[in-house]
């Protein structure tokens, strides 16, 4: 947890209201969004397996509070909640899931793969721990493009960025994370791996799946990178100690690990039984939800938010989601004869997909 | 006797395989207290202990290789990998070093390993879930591929598989991991692994397929008109594949429609269909016809059965085969 006592002057104090209003307003319209997706996964609106970031919230929010929205991010598959607080509209990425042309990848990629390049989003990935190595080179093209090239993509000057690489505990045993962290130490490149340790991989509890699992940073370590062990589910805490860190990363243009204590309050997916954990222990955590801890700071400590404008606020955010789910339903399915082909090449050409027009009457309509 | 699903006659055969030699242990993610994503070791924990039946961590290249270890010391792993998309990590210790052990040591080392993984689609699952890699463990020597799609097959086949002194990987399809029940002997048996089923026997046409797409070539033969006479072949076991079963029907029936869920491009019914033109060429009326995936990502849910060898298809497949 965190370690040092931030008592008199803690960072997220100099921040202004609405700065925090702001946050709330972020994890409230994730939790929202999340109990919509559920009701449309028991509905069977979505396909496939449905992952809800329940609990987590502070997490997300949290942690892109501390960086720019031109920082590059890569997810694992429980992506929700940070599309949503990197503002991706509530509209596409329900549409998503639902399959729907609308949706953020046009309905292709579902629940797990929420990508918005616009956003600097780059995705969330279906192979746990494959999209480490993604935050590895994400971080080395930054870096490139400010030491070597001077300039971005898009012309504009290059500047110090950092990269944020969102993973589970349950990743921390892929192959792929441990290569990616040695890259990333061996060349010194801007990444954070950011470990939204909620304590379990599927029904594996952490201490049966990870060497060391009370202090992760002792892993990070042996790659060379520094690491912070941070509260998750109090996100002025972790703002305090997450925006130094990142900022620290960014400067000195080197790797970060972040053992981010946290909670996912509903099963694995929405088919788990959940046999391997208590009631008593998801209680225990939900007694220190992020959300009702901010809005009571709110409440009371700066006495900023009323119980009247909690009320309208939450009121807004039901409407909102209930309006994305609403355009979502009604977003047009993708169509078979153009969408099932498309997108696989840049350039579609003869001979890459010769399936296309034979004995199934569908023809390809890029050839 | 016992009606039983896919699922739960795998179960009895790892349940029946683990009595009969405390060598074979089981190994893979959450497959131990939570009995496995599909359920199909449920129980085993319970009645064999956590030494034999074992949670692993997140880490498929680990499970593999050490799987490939625990082999070539006299073990017999049959790890799980959760879903055929999950492979990836694998790959490399099952194909460069279950696949050529044997060659490499000039038989000194023996690798008795079974990789049970589920797989296909149909289940409305999104990609990496869904796909169906048979050809790409068939092209890499030294591994067999398997793949029953009846509760009675699966029993005896896996059980041949885990006895068998060389790597297996056992496809699993999802599909049917639940969709019907079948009549499945309490008792040990095994099946050969390179042993075609003929389905249905018939005159007019052959059908190969193998996996889920049978049921979906079953539905087809229900809407063809009553007097063409089908004979259908479930391969059962890709690699080795019984080829002469193929060829003795079809220079029988002189058609012949290949089905899978594969990707047309250089999936399984290219390889049988040059098998047939070299073994059948002079009793073949039409060419051969492959019914199969779409040369595309398998897709998201909403596409996924206009990407998968529906009965509609196959049944067109079927008809243009018959008309040539
Ligand atoms: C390579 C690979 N293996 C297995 C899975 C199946 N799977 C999906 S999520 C998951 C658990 C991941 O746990 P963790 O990384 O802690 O993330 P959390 O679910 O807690 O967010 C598993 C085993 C997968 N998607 N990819
Ligand atoms: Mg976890």
């Amino acid at each position: 947890m965190a370690k040092t006592a931030i008592s008199s002057k803690r960072l997220s104090d100099q921040l202004p209201n609405q700065v925090l209003i702001d946050w709330l307003r972020s994890m409230q319209l994730i939790r929202e969004f999340e109990s919509r997706t559920m009701q449309a996964y028991q509905q069977a609106k979505i396909g496939g397996f449905c992952h809800v970031y329940t609990g987590q919230e502070a997490c997300a929010v949290g942690t892109l509070a501390c960086v720019n929205d031109d920082d590059p991010v890569v997810l694992a598959y429980r992506d929700h909640g940070h599309a949503l607080a990197r503002k991706m509209t509530p509209e596409a990425c329900m549409a998503e899931m639902f399959g729907k042309t609308t949706g953020c990848a046009k309905g292709k990629g579902g629940s797990m793969h929420m990508f918005d390049r616009p956003h600097w989003l780059f995705g969330g990935h279906g192979i746990v721990g494959a999209q480490t190595p993604l935050g590895t080179g994400l971080a080395f093209a930054a870096k490139y493009e400010r030491e070597v090239l001077g300039q971005g993509l898009d012309g504009s000057e290059a500047k110090k960025k950092v990269s944020l690489c969102y993973l589970g505990d349950g990743a921390l045993n892929q192959g792929a994370f441990h290569e990616a962290q040695n890259l990333a130490g061996l060349f010194s490149l801007p990444v954070i791996y950011i470990v939204e340790n909620n304590g379990y991989s599927m029904g594996t509890a952490i201490q049966r799946g990870t060497t060391m699992p009370d202090d992760l940073c002792l892993k990070a370590a042996g790659y060379g990178i520094d690491a912070i062990q941070i509260d998750g589910m109090d996100i002025r805490n972790l703002y305090d100690h997450f925006k130094p860190f990142a900022d620290a990363c960014r400067a000195e243009q080197k790797p970060g690990f972040v053992d981010l204590k946290t909670y996912r309050y509903q099963g694995h997916s929405l088919s788990d039984p959940q046999k391997y954990r208590t009631k008593d222990e998801v209680d225990q955590w939900k007694e220190r939800d992020s959300i009702a801890a901010l809005l009571h700071h709110l409440m009371t400590e700066r006495a900023c938010v009323s119980e009247e404008d909690w009320k309208n606020m939450t009121g807004d955010i039901r409407q909102q989601v209930r309006e994305a789910v609403d355009l979502a339903d009604k977003a047009p399915d993708p169509d078979v004869a153009t969408e099932l082909y498309s997108d696989v090449y840049a350039n579609p050409q003869k001979g890459l997909s010769p399936s296309c027009d034979y004995n199934h009457g569908l023809k390809n309509p890029l050839l | 006797m016992a009606n039983l699903t896919l699922v739960q006659a795998i179960n009895l055969a790892l349940t029946q395989e683990m009595q009969h030699d405390d060598r074979v242990v089981l190994l893979g993610e959450d497959i131990s207290i939570n009995g496995g994503v599909f359920r199909v070791t449920e129980g085993l924990h319970e009645r064999f202990g956590s030494d034999r039946v074992i949670d692993t961590p997140l880490a498929e290249s680990g499970i593999m290789g050490t799987s490939v270890g625990l082999a070539i010391a006299g073990m017999r792993p049959v790890p799980e990998i959760q879903f055929e998309g999950f492979l990836g990590p694998a790959y490399d210790q099952l194909v460069n070093h279950a696949g050529r052990m044997r060659v490499r040591t000039r038989s000194a080392l023996t690798i008795p390993l079974t990789v049970r993984v589920p797989v296909g689609g149909g289940i409305h699952a999104p990609e990496l879930h869904s796909d169906s890699p048979e050809a790409i463990y068939t092209h890499s020597k030294g591994i067999k591929v398997v793949m029953p799609s009846t509760p009675y097959d699966a029993k005896g086949l896996l059980i041949s598989a885990i006895r068998d002194p060389d790597p297996v990987i056992f496809f699993e399809p999802k599909r049917v991991y639940r969709s019907f029940r079948e009549e499945v002997p309490e008792e040990e048996y095994t099946i050969e692994i390179g042993q075609a089923k003929v389905v249905n026997e018939g005159s007019d046409i052959t059908i190969v397929t193998w996996g889920a797409p049978v049921y979906q070539c079953l539905a087809a033969m229900d809407n063809l008109p009553e007097d063409v006479s089908v004979e259908l072949i479930d391969l059962r076991t890709i690699y080795p594949m019984d080829i002469d079963t193929v060829i003795q029907s079809v220079q029988k029936t002189g058609r012949c429609v290949i089905v899978h869920e594969a990707p047309l491009t250089a999936g399984l019914g290219a390889e049988i269909s040059s098998q047939i033109q070299e073994s059948c060429f002079l009793y073949l009326e039409a060419p051969v016809q492959r019914v199969a995936g779409f040369d595309t990502i398998m897709p998201y849910y909403k596409l996924e059965l206009s990407y998968l060898p529906e009965a509609p298809r196959i049944e067109k497949g079927i008809k243009e085969c018959l008309a040539y």
